[in-house]
């Protein structure tokens, strides 16, 4: 006879915390974005630590952690934000696995640095399925617990088959820095024409602050105001210098309604609209932008897409060092 | 004008076809990405075809970019001037209550961002587009068909655009502000597009009215939405019903029930005969809707 499967109790859902895994594909064409853990490098480790596959469905914590109640034993692993989980009161390394057993309950404690935390389990939550993805789509009501952030009374399955190891470790120098001054590169384009000279100049020398308005969605910027190319507006734009022909908006692009206020689009992005994008986040460091707080203090630095290749090379053989640390 | 090609970062090609909005334009978007997708070359993630451009998200890793931009670019010399290209398309109906409660109470809560606090948003389209009345202006929104020449913002959202020669199209402003509320299935117009919102939620078209006919279904569980969450498609044709209230309210029970179904007829669509005569081929295209 095998034991009954164990499931996770929520007794509190913390602020916004939703399931998320590597996100789904093929549907952004009909207005259906990836979705997906915002920092996929915390998703990844967050797995890995538990002996899951990569793109398994874990917890978001934004800001706030969730107090979980077990009904049966696992090994779970916290990485990403610094917000320490605490079992049964008692304080747990982040970026390491541990075992929790029948009746524990799990929170955390308050937020130290960065924004976002994984919380994976062995075997995977094994929530509802929707376009081949667990990743909760709120707008959408797709994927999650009925398409929605966890809730008070809500019971989380979980999967089995897989068989979690406590004790592994992710070295520090594989762990992110979460920190307030941040560097995000990017690679000019899309509709960064419209800029001039000066107003590129500024886009890129500007120290930008993230404000508040910081979802999965998008982030957006203040600090400054990017001059642009004087023009008869073409048909169907829109009058505003900023407005375009309503077109398709890449993951990681960057559009700055009104020239103020540049918004970084995240995995959660509405699919297309009548802004200029002046430049694409890389895709590794939307990672980056997933932990900024609001007040972090920003620079866009260019790179040419040669360099954003290898950034993106060197990105994987990290990933690659950090399995090895964790098969040791 | 040849097409204007940009990357977007490490996984993303962005083609910009036209500045301007054009059916043709278009349809070089829709024919190219049908070419594409027929293809679907390993290492293909995203195939996002829009107004007048479309986007492309890869994995730099399985496709070459530099070589992948060269085929994209080979893709839209074959497609040329896209006057020759035939679309698989459908007609639609979808039955509008124009200037209905709902819409208009939202557009109450939100005048404050409003060019014109004094009037409603379908009074305001009608005046600056030189109609007399707001009857005058529906005849004009619901008259002729709507080409849907991109699906997205949010899930299942069409945007669609006027058949009819430029100097008839109906052209208003987004509102000054986004609002934080629009209900579904509001019918709704900025710059050239009209649009049908899918799912409640933030929007800065004006509000002209709404469909009992529901268009996203995440679940699946209504007729119309066996095979897929989203029923538009690019391409669609859309001919917007004047409806009364009790029509709406007949209609909306039936939705609620899970038996309402939307008309659609499957129609091939060529560029060229509709620009020689769109008033002509509208009526044919109409007629298969009888």
């Amino acid at each position: 006879m095998t034991a009954p499967a164990t499931t996770i109790e929520v007794r509190k859902p913390g602020l916004s915390t939703t399931i998320q895994d590597g996100g789904r594909s093929g549907y952004y064409h009909l207005g259906i974005p990836p979705s997906g853990a915002l920092d996929q490098y915390s998703l990844a480790a967050a797995n890995a630590l538990v002996g899951n596959g990569a793109d398994d469905a874990v917890l978001e914590i934004v800001y706030m952690g969730p107090e979980l109640r077990f009904t049966g034993p696992a090994v779970v692993a916290v990485t990403g934000a610094e917000i320490a989980p605490r079992v049964n009161g008692e304080s747990r390394p982040l970026w390491e696995s541990f075992a929790v057993a029948e009746g524990d309950v799990l929170d955390f404690d308050y937020l130290k640095a960065g924004s976002r935390a994984y919380l994976a389990v062995s075997g995977g939550f094994d929530t509802r399925v929707d376009l081949g993805s667990r990743s909760t789509y709120v707008i959408g009501s797709l994927g999650g617990v009925d398409g929605r952030p966890i809730a008070e009374g809500d019971v989380l399955p979980v999967g089995t088959g897989a068989a979690g190891r406590a004790g592994l470790v992710v070295p520090d120098g594989l762990r992110p820095a979460m920190s307030k001054d941040v560097e995000v590169r990017v690679v000019m384009g899309l509709y960064d024409h419209r800029l001039t000279d000066r107003g590129r100049a500024t886009f890129l020398d500007t120290t930008w602050t993230l404000t508040p308005v910081a979802d999965r969605m998008g982030f957006r910027y203040a600090g400054g105001e990017l001059e642009t190319v004087d023009r008869e507006p073409p048909f169907g734009a829109g009058q505003d210098p900023s407005n375009i022909v309503d077109s398709p908006y890449p993951i990681g692009s960057i559009q700055v309604p009104g020239g103020v206020e540049p918004i970084v689009l995240h995995r959660d992005a509405v699919s297309g609209g009548g802004y200029m994008m002046v430049a694409t986040v890389l895709s590794g460091d939307l990672d980056i932008v997933a932990q900024s707080a609001p007040r972090t203090r920003t620079r866009f630095v260019e790179v040419d897409l040669e360099t954003a290749l290898q950034l993106r090379a060197e990105r994987k053989d990290r990933i690659a060092r950090m399995y090895a640390a964790l098969s040791d | 004008m040849s097409a204007r090609y940009s990357w977007g970062g490490d996984e993303f090609i962005f083609v910009e076809l036209a500045e301007e909005m054009s059916l043709q334009a278009n349809f070089k978007a829709v024919a190219i990405t049908n070419l594409l997708r027929e293809e679907r070359p390993d290492g293909i993630l995203e195939i996002c075809s829009a107004n007048a451009s479309y986007q492309v998200r890869y994995d730099p890793d399985v496709l070459e970019p530099h070589a992948f931009l060269e085929h994209l670019k080979s893709l839209e010399d074959r497609v040329g001037d896209a006057l020759g290209v035939t679309l698989d398309c459908r007609v639609v109906e979808i039955p509008v209550l124009y200037q209905d409660p709902w819409t208009t109470e939202t557009l109450m809560r939100f005048r404050d961002r409003h060019q014109d606090p004094e009037a409603t948003d379908i009074e305001y389209a009608a005046r600056i587009n030189g109609y007399s009345s707001v009857e005058e202006f529906i005849a004009a929104h619901s008259g002729s068909p709507w080409f849907t020449s991109m699906v997205g913002f949010v899930a299942g959202l069409p945007f669609k655009y006027q058949m009819v020669p430029r100097e008839r199209q109906i052209v208003v402003p987004k509102y000054l502000r986004p609002r934080t509320d629009t209900p579904k299935q509001t019918v709704g117009y900025g710059g050239c597009f009209s649009c049908i919102y899918s799912v409640r939620g933030a929007g800065g078209y004006q509000m002209f009215g709404i469909t009992p006919a529901p268009i996203y279904d995440p679940r699946q569980t209504k007729p119309d939405f066996t095979e897929h969450k989203v029923f538009m498609r690019p391409g669609d044709m859309v001919k917007f019903r004047p409806i009364d209230r009790d029509e709406y309210d007949e209609s909306q029970a039936k939705a609620e029930a899970g038996e309402y179904r939307i008309t659609a007829r499957d129609v091939s669509f060529d560029l060229q005969p509709f620009l020689d005569d769109p008033d002509g081929y509208n009526k044919r295209l109409l007629g298969e809707l009888a």
